[in-house]
């Protein structure tokens, strides 16, 4: 079904540097892994490295985060379910390896504007579980002070851009992030890079081609990846777009398809990626194969337009977090006791940050005016903005 | 070029001849002050509490340089630039100085990188301001035409008037300019006649500034460059050439959010914005002469959020309203004026307030005479919102 290089569990296309140490619990801090069949270029002379070193900190780092998001999106998925999260909630899990790695290989100072599948992006770029899931509640405790809700957490000091409800949208306002940091580059050094993340169901979106044609033009440190999930809503891929070689899709502009189940595939690909946007030569079209496990959205089961031995044929032989898990273990990091520890720990530690979550306050209701506009129209020590004329009923003649 | 541009010496680029005078004075006040610190004079500073600064006195403003609208919109974008070194000015066709010539020149004396020619996308250009103002820097971004304004109303009502709100407070796109000619123009047809002024005024969270003049067109561009919101600025092209006025060669800001009582009166409340004042007033002169009526000519300014006291003060000293406006009736601004008056104000009123709009029809080619909202139409109005509350 999918035509495409992806790592199988069963493909374990990992070698270790130390192979005596193989089934022992190993000393070594690092391990090398090898990475052919993750990447497909187009238009490119050059690739990513088909391997990539990582410590073992760094990778049972990655577990953990990876296992934190999926954590939380099953939270997610109850709490919504016993009514707690209203309005709407689209949900990650499944494709955790595609923010993980892209974050690793990223500096705070790029800037990330992605969809509303936003949780887990937020969680790595200024969130923490409980803030995340105090926003999904609509509590005062949320990243944007229960203004947003599922669709939209931001985060200014780690150049996080959210989270928007509008398919596409995003990609323009990520093009004019790219410019900003092109123009605000000093000579000689790396330009920031901007990253504008959407789905294969926004791919074909006009603005996106609008965005493309100016960044090209232009010469933009701009990424665009596409997370392709197979899905856009509820059509498959082979229904909705007469194109599903989405990293060909920038014509001339390069792509490089990256699989999106393997973190260590993603990092080394995003390193790749970010090193040739910020040297100024334009953007690139960024494809991820990944896939969602829940439906599009919560009022989405996922199962009227696919079939579940699909989906736990992909959970059992594509999960990411099985994958990563399998990698630390046959590196030596850790072995299974110790793993299924962290994962204990974090399950308590999400729950835990879910009471934590619940306890702060809902808003005021005069927090409904605060920020439509810039504080500076708007007189300090006054109780309701002047210029927010509803309800001002205080002198209409039926007061 | 290039030594032309960067040498500081030759930062003029008006029309008019006085060029070492203004480059003196360029030199003098070579950043944008904010709006308070024009105005710590006395009598400000102990008076009431003011949401916006002070009305700038234009008499006193000297000396003065007469030009038209689109001078006036070129020497203010020229001195944006000048100010805010991350200002950029972007749409189709600036470079050689668009369509109307409002950005004539700017690319020569400011260069490639911030003044520049974009594909035709509106959705793109609008998104692309959107992202850039959202970094802290000034976007001003040109749409050739308002018909043409609707590609981008995605981007302008989901992303710009949101920005603020749905982040808390952590993210604005307040640098953002989006300046389009708009209006009916004599011979535009369809579409490079309209005025979409009503569907902008909808949005919570944006600016919607519609200028008069030359005078206004400076002060309100000044005031959208330094404001913390998105504005989106109209500019009425029929006035682009023929609108000439004695324009302050320093900087000035018109207050946003406040209407301007253009001329007091004591029988009807006349209101009105743009291009249309200028039928408004041939309105109000007929009826002054012809039928002894004074009307108080009130030019609103700014449409979103607009000056609602200014008008119920001065209908509650008329009693009757007018409001008259090129865009369809249904669904018009003056819709909005009508009902937010008569709710705050009811007694007041001597006679239903009267809208005299453009018809409900696409902007005509061949009737636009009959179409648009001229002086007679308006002074039938006027005669009969007297004639009723006698």
């Amino acid at each position: 079904m999918f035509s495409i290089a992806r790592t199988t569990l069963s493909n374990a296309g990992r070698r270790v540097v130390n192979p005596s140490m193989t089934g022992i619990r190993s000393m070594s801090s690092e391990a090398t892994f090898d990475l052919t069949g993750s990447f497909k270029t187009h238009n490119l002379d050059i690739a990513p490295n088909n391997e990539i070193t990582m410590s073992k900190e760094e990778l049972i780092g990655h577990f953990k985060l990876m296992y934190t998001m999926r954590r939380m999106e099953i939270t997610c998925d109850n709490e919504y379910k016993s009514r707690n999260i209203r309005g709407f909630c689209h949900l990650y899990d499944g494709q955790e390896a595609v923010a993980t790695g892209i974050q690793a290989a990223f500096e705070p100072e790029d800037s990330w504007i992605t969809s509303y599948r936003c949780h887990c992006i937020a969680l790595l770029r200024g969130g923490s579980v409980s803030t995340v899931l105090a926003e999904l509640f609509g509590n005062t405790g949320g990243m944007t002070k229960g203004k947003g809700g599922s669709m939209h957490f931001y985060s200014k000091p780690d150049n996080f851009f959210g989270g928007q409800g509008i398919v596409g949208a995003q990609v323009p306002v990520g093009t004019g992030l790219a410019f900003a940091n092109k123009y605000n580059a000093k000579p000689g050094e790396k330009m920031n890079v901007a990253i504008g993340c959407y789905g294969d169901g926004a791919a074909n979106q006009g603005q996106i081609w609008e965005s493309a044609n100016m960044a090209s033009l232009w010469k933009l440190p701009m990424i665009f990846c596409i997370e392709n999930n197979h899905y856009g809503m509820g059509t498959s891929i082979d229904r909705h777009s007469s194109h599903t070689d989405y990293y060909k899709m920038g014509n001339h502009i390069p792509g490089i398809r990256i699989d999106g189940m393997n973190v260590l595939a993603v990092k080394e690909g995003m390193r790749f990626v970010k090193d040739y946007c910020g040297s100024g030569n334009g953007p690139m079209y960024v494809e991820m194969m990944t896939y969602r496990y829940h439906g599009h959205s919560m009022s989405d089961p996922g199962t009227t337009y696919r079939n579940r031995e699909e989906i736990a044929m992909t959970r059992s032989t594509r999960d990411p977090l099985e994958f990563v898990k399998k990698t630390v273990i046959d590196a030596g990091f850790a072995d299974a006791d110790e793993i299924k520890q962290m994962e204990k720990e974090i399950r308590k530690f999400v729950q835990s940050e879910v009471v934590k979550a619940k306890e702060f306050p809902l808003p005021e209701p005069e927090a409904l005016f605060d920020y439509v506009f810039a504080k500076d129209l708007t007189p300090e020590n006054q109780e309701s903005q002047k210029h927010i004329r509803m309800p001002d009923y205080a002198k209409s003649f039926w007061s | 070029q290039k030594n032309k541009r960067t040498n500081m010496m030759s930062t003029s680029i008006s029309i008019c001849t006085r060029r070492l005078h203004l480059h003196k004075r360029y030199l003098s006040s070579l950043t944008l002050k904010k709006h308070n610190e024009y105005y710590e004079t006395p009598q400000n500073a102990k008076g009431a509490f003011e949401s916006a600064p002070a009305e700038p006195n234009i008499d006193a403003l000297l000396p003065k340089t007469n030009m038209n609208l689109v001078s006036s919109i070129n020497q203010t974008l020229a001195r944006i630039l000048e100010t805010d070194s991350s200002a950029i000015i972007f749409g189709q066709d600036i470079s050689f100085g668009g369509v109307f010539r409002c950005t004539i020149n700017l690319q020569n004396r400011y260069g490639k990188d911030r003044v520049f020619n974009t594909p035709l996308n509106e959705n793109g250009i609008v998104g692309m301001a959107v992202g850039y103002a959202s970094t802290g820097s000034l976007a001003i971004a040109e749409i050739q035409f308002a018909d043409y304004v609707f590609p981008a109303f995605d981007q302008i009502k989901n992303e710009a008037s949101m920005f603020r709100y749905r982040s808390g407070n952590q993210w604005n796109c307040g640098k953002m300019i989006v300046r389009m000619p708009y209006g009916a123009v004599g011979h535009g047809g369809h579409y490079h006649s309209q005025s979409p002024e009503a569907f902008f005024t909808h949005i919570p969270g944006i600016i919607v500034m519609i200028p008069r003049g030359p005078v206004q067109a400076k002060g309100m561009l000044l005031s959208a460059s330094t404001s913390n919101d998105p504005v989106i600025f109209f500019e009425p092209k029929a006035l682009y050439r023929s609108k000439l006025d004695d324009v302050p060669d320093e900087d000035y800001f018109i207050p946003i959010g406040k209407a301007e009582i253009m001329k007091e009166g004591k029988d009807v409340t006349v209101v009105g914005w743009g291009r249309q004042l200028q039928v408004l007033e041939k309105a109000c002169e007929l009826a002054w002469k012809n039928h002894g009526i004074s009307c108080e000519l009130i030019d609103l300014r700014t449409l979103a959020p607009w000056d609602v006291d200014t008008v119920e003060a001065s209908v509650r000293k008329t009693g009757k309203l007018l409001v008259s406006h090129e865009s369809p009736v249904t669904g018009g601004v003056g819709g909005e004026i009508a009902c937010a008056i008569q709710e705050r104000c009811f007694l007041s009123l001597e006679a239903p307030i009267a809208r005299v709009c453009g018809l409900d029809i696409p902007f005509p080619l061949a009737k636009e005479k009959e179409y648009l909202p001229d002086e007679w139409k308006n002074l039938e109005a006027i005669k009969k919102l007297v004639e009723y509350s006698k």
